[in-house]
């Protein structure tokens, strides 16, 4: 019964990445539109045939650029979350391998950096090296570092003690082959879950900066961005603001629903 | 002179302010083909020992002092790179449970291969079929299939064989079995005993045999060292020891022995 139940989720969660990955994929070559292009005479339209998500304050087809912004938070989401993996998976191995002061040190730095929360963090760091996307994802990055330091420690330290990795020792292999050997691809199914969770945060958090106008520059478009625009004429249309919405729910339920099913 | 000698050796661990001796000043001495067998009950140090001769007890947290002589080596003071050389081509160890001392994810062969792949430049094919060949030599009836399979494919049994076929692949002077045997039922118990004895009849090779099952110990050792609480209680020849202990200790462990009543011999 629960097994059906995860298998359901896995699934319900793979159409909708499905659905958003289609719709991020086929923006890439093709848009009904031109996300830039502004156009008086449909200014803050409703949905219709052609322009089936309506056309925002300027003009410009909604569904154009939620093609199109759905890309750029993906992008940043994604290497926030690349950048996070690498990094708290060396700094975790290192502390959790080795063991000693060094670990309590970085551990130490590591709860430092956790006890502020991500997204201030994050304007902490814009607010040093300024705007812009590059920066985004480095602040979010630094800041998507110490959680994953810390399930990768985890870990590390529950297979360190392992008879398996006693009997590799014996046998003379050198910390680097037992690392990279025997250590690594045993945290496959545990980053493979906390990698979509963290993915889920990372787009929550690039929709959240670039609502506050810290991420992706205008005019282009990202999911953060639109809604912040909509926001002005939440009243009038508020189907611009429940679009670029809609897109961002399916993208999360969609990602978490899948590490949901994946979960052992 | 022997081949390992252990002088002194004492373990203690510091826990924040006070410092807990493991084991107190163990001496051991052992030649090639020795079988030496060491009893006690649990937490009296036998596994503490092993592992310090092993080179294994590396923590920032512990300290050793006392000396073990490997062929004229002193294993407490050598460097690590040395000690990397010693370890696996001349001293190998068979853990107590068989599944924690195989990796999940690789398959059984692959992982017997693994001391060949550390220590020496060797091509696959030669190295699969020495793997295979050390895995019929631990009568697994069909090597080929262990050698393919991931190790929660094996029953306890196989897979404790398979270990120590990773253990011999190298052909090491001194195997150090850590209750091996604990973890098995009683028939397996017995053919794994056998098959240790004949392994060092064979091959001439060492083994530090650790268990709390003294019947065990008695069908398999020459040599017996009892200890209790980090120290040695007693020691010598099983035979002497079993039929003529000194020790109220060693008494009370041979008492502890269950008596079978079926068994007429």
């Amino acid at each position: 019964m629960r097994d059906k139940n995860k298998r359901v989720k896995f699934i319900i969660g793979c159409v909708l990445t499905g659905l958003v990955f289609i719709m991020m994929l086929s923006g890439i070559f093709y848009t009904p539109f031109d996300p830039m292009e502004m156009n008086p005479s449909t200014k803050l339209m409703g949905p219709t045939l052609s322009h089936i998500f309506g056309c925002d304050n300027f003009g410009r087809d909604i569904f154009s650029r939620v093609m199109v912004g759905v890309r750029e938070t993906m992008l940043v989401a994604g290497l926030v979350v690349i950048i996070g993996t690498l990094v708290g998976t060396i700094v975790g191995t290192i502390t959790g391998y080795y063991g000693g002061w060094l670990d309590e040190i970085i551990m130490r730095l590591n709860d430092a950096v956790l006890a502020f929360p991500s997204v201030l963090l994050a304007l902490l760091i814009i607010g040093l090296l300024g705007g812009g996307r590059n920066t985004l994802i480095l602040a979010l990055g630094i800041a998507f570092v110490p959680s994953f330091a810390r399930i990768v420690r985890g870990e590390v330290l529950r297979i360190r003690n392992l008879d398996f990795i006693q009997c590799v020792k014996l046998y003379g292999a050198s910390d680097l082959r037992i690392i990279f050997v025997h250590i690594l691809p045993n945290l496959k199914t545990v980053l493979l879950s906390s990698i979509l969770i963290g993915f889920n945060n990372a787009v929550l958090a690039e929709a959240g900066m670039s609502y506050l106008g810290m991420g992706v520059q205008p005019p282009n478009p990202s999911l953060g961005r639109m809604l912040s625009e909509a926001q002005a004429y939440i009243f009038s249309n508020p189907l611009n603001a429940i679009f670029p919405g809609i897109v961002i729910v399916m993208m999360i339920l969609g990602f978490s629903l899948m590490a949901g099913g994946l979960e052992k | 002179m022997s081949m390992l000698t252990v002088k002194d050796l004492c373990i203690k661990v510091h826990d924040r302010k006070t410092t807990d001796t493991l084991v107190y000043d163990v001496d051991l001495s052992m030649d090639k083909g020795d079988i030496l067998g060491i009893v006690g009950e649990s937490g009296s140090g036998k596994t503490m020992t092993a592992l310090a001769i092993a080179g294994l007890l590396s923590r920032h947290d512990m300290e050793k002092s006392g000396q073990i002589i490997f062929e004229g080596i002193n294993l407490l003071e050598v460097e690590r790179k040395v000690l990397r050389k010693i370890q696996g081509n001349e001293i190998t160890m068979v853990f107590q449970e068989p599944l924690n001392s195989f990796n999940p994810l690789k398959k059984v062969g692959w992982q017997v291969e693994e001391g060949l792949r550390v220590h020496t430049v060797m091509d696959k094919i030669e190295m699969k079929d020495r793997a295979i060949e050390a895995l019929r030599d631990v009568e697994l009836s069909n090597p080929e299939a262990v050698y393919n399979s991931y190790p929660h494919e094996l029953s306890g049994g196989m897979r404790q064989r398979a270990m120590i076929a990773a253990a011999m692949i190298i052909q090491p002077k001194l195997i150090i079995a850590d209750e091996p045997t604990t973890a098995l039922d009683v028939t397996i118990q017995a053919e794994i005993v056998e098959l240790l004895k004949r392994i060092n009849k064979e091959r001439g090779t060492a083994i530090l045999f650790i268990s709390h099952d003294l019947s065990l110990v008695n069908t398999l050792c020459e040599n017996v060292l009892v200890m209790q609480n980090g120290l040695v209680v007693e020691s010598g020849k099983c035979d002497s020891i079993f039929n003529n202990p000194k020790e109220d200790y060693t008494k009370k462990l041979i008492s502890a022995i269950p008596k079978n009543p079926f068994y007429k011999g």
